[in-house]
């Protein structure tokens, strides 16, 4: 009987990332967008730097490219999560809160669509890494673990913010006052040494978002702040706080 | 007994939705809660379905209790929700496939089973296209397929016609007939369309203020008028006089013209024009849910529904009534 219902959650879990996953398949102009703007991040805004910046010896654009590969999680698994808001307007959501599957369930498939959707993303990016000299494929599988994770905390923290919204007026709110900060206090664009104002350092070593950058530029351009298994302990945990904080609200919301 | 609820209660702060509701529902039946807009259906299918949480009450469905065993209550109820709920980024065999996952419907019948509905709602040949290019009539069918695709002992259909077109509605009746006599399925379903429940189901519940307030078959419902409606435009009328006659059951005044519920008015009505001066026009007819519910609330449910009306759906009703 308890086999039972284990199958029957994931079976439910299944049946909501094939949802996802078909959608995704779907709106191919999404994914052609979302794979041109980091690209256009690495050529047009990294070479205009580049052309006069360089850091840690390497060029600029090569510095860069685990922090636009980080900012692509970023901005996928976020806006992913916040998505439920539209689903619930049209009351897709509906007809799937009402099966026989728990909110848990319903909400690990959601978390593991947008997931999927984000490392595919990241992977078709990662084809384009033999443009970047310094970059060490080798260290391409370790990134994309470290990548991974985070998509899952960031979906989780998108679903968790859309269980909240009722409306789509959030969207701006939660773009300019958390996605934006996030992004430009990770080290993504630039180093975080002793050259960084003090304030300015302390807010970037509160991001969690810095430990991906530092942990997928360790492992790519062998350059880091501070060692791979700190990187991956604080972006796990986030991940995990923001699972339990995700399945919490989704599961009150209404 | 299918369905059964006792004194089932919602309350959303001071607003009592619903105010203990007792329902006996047997298998097999076409069932239908009838009664305005705001009047407690919507909430108390919410509660069948386990949605809403009653606030006392209780409710058990195929034997399984709504608050103590919601998940089995699920697995044994299909619902179709006022509003559309299609996936309309999938097509119309996706949109199925993913209901069946969601109740565990093992993938040996999964495929059979959805072209089996998908034949029933005459969707075949659109089926590979995404919903978004459907109908609201397809639409409506398609739903109505997944609501039946995992065998439910109970089909919950919130006002399955709204919105709809006077023909379109006429052939979603069809539709729910059909089905529910095929999947051997009993069906609750709301609506204000009185004219359209008395149709399709075999009994009705009147709903007003959250108390079911009548429950009887359409049939006994209208017999229980008293007689057949005689409805005359006249100047003066004298009513007393009308009162004392032996067939005449009741008489009242609606909107300046003169309605009389009088038995066999085919035999007396000759008689009964004999003592109305000055009489401009008559009109004869047998009774409607309508009448039912006019005289049980004193208003029509009509007006009722333009009254509550704050969404575009209400004006697109009301539009179509006044034009019909």
């Amino acid at each position: 009987m308890n086999d039972k219902r284990v199958r029957r959650e994931l079976m439910g879990i299944y049946a909501v990332w094939w949802r996802e996953f078909k959608v995704f398949q779907r709106e191919k102009s999404r994914i052609v967008s979302s794979i041109v703007q980091p690209l256009m991040w690495l050529f047009l805004f990294g070479s205009g730097v580049g052309a006069s910046v360089s850091v840690s010896n390497i060029n600029y654009q090569d510095y860069i490219y685990p922090g636009i590969l980080t900012m692509l999680v970023l901005f996928g698994s976020v806006y992913f999560g916040l998505y439920i808001v539209w689903d619930r307007k049209l009351d897709v959501l509906k007809a799937v809160l009402v099966a026989p599957v728990s909110r848990l369930s319903v909400f690990m498939g959601k978390v593991l669509g947008g997931c999927t959707d984000v490392t595919l993303q990241i992977i078709i990016l990662f084809l384009f890494s033999f443009l970047f000299p310094s970059v060490n494929p080798w260290g391409i599988p370790q990134a994309l673990l470290l990548l991974f994770i985070t998509s899952i905390a960031l979906v989780s923290m998108g679903l968790a913010l859309g269980s909240l919204f009722e409306s789509l007026e959030g969207f701006q709110l939660i773009s300019s006052f958390l996605i934006f900060p996030l992004f430009f206090l990770s080290g993504a664009l630039f180093p975080v040494d002793d050259k960084l104002p003090l304030w300015l350092r302390g807010l970037v070593k509160l991001n969690p978002l810095t430990y991906a950058v530092d942990g997928v530029r360790g492992s790519l351009l062998n350059i880091n702040i501070f060692p791979f298994y700190v990187d991956f302990i604080v972006v796990a945990s986030f991940a995990a706080i923001m699972f339990l904080l995700g399945s919490v609200l989704f599961s009150r919301m209404k | 007994m299918i369905i059964k609820t006792n004194a089932l209660t919602k309350h959303y702060g001071k607003i009592e939705a619903v105010r203990g509701i007792d329902l006996n529902i047997e298998k097999g039946e076409i069932f239908g809660l009838l009664g305005p807009n705001g009047a407690g259906k919507t909430t108390t299918i919410g509660m069948l379905c386990t949605i809403v949480r009653p606030t006392s009450g209780s409710a058990t469905i195929a034997g399984c209790d709504v608050i103590k065993e919601p998940a089995q209550v699920r697995r044994k109820v299909g619902i179709v929700f006022q509003d559309p709920t299609l996936d309309t980024v999938l097509t119309g065999t996706e949109n199925l496939e993913l209901h069946a996952r969601l109740y565990g419907i093992p993938s040996a019948i999964r495929k059979k089973r959805i072209t089996e509905m998908l034949e029933l709602v005459d969707l075949r040949e659109r089926s590979n296209d995404l919903t978004r290019t459907y109908s609201g009539g397809m639409r409506r069918r398609l739903e109505l397929a997944r609501g039946l695709l995992h065998r439910p002992a109970v089909l919950f259909l919130d006002e399955p016609t709204l919105g709809l077109d006077p023909q379109t509605r006429a052939r979603i009746w069809e539709y729910i007939k059909k089905m529910a006599q095929r999947e051997q399925t009993t069906v609750v379903l709301t609506t204000h369309y009185m004219e359209e429940a008395e149709l399709v189901c075999g009994r009705v519940g009147i709903i007003d203020h959250g108390r079911i307030i009548e429950l009887d078959s359409p049939d006994a419902l209208k017999e229980s008028m008293g007689g057949d409606m005689v409805i005359i435009k006249v100047k003066e009328p004298d009513f007393e006089q009308i009162r004392l006659l032996p067939y005449v059951s009741d008489v009242s005044i609606n909107d300046g013209l003169v309605e009389i519920v009088m038995k066999k008015a085919n035999q007396h009505l000759p008689d009964l024009l004999s003592h109305i001066k000055n009489v401009e026009c008559v009109e004869m007819r047998t009774p409607t849910l309508s009448d039912v519910f006019i005289k049980l609330t004193g208003r029509d449910i009509r007006e009722d529904a333009a009254e509550d009306s704050g969404g575009w759906v209400d004006s697109v009703v009301r539009y179509r009534q006044r034009g019909s």
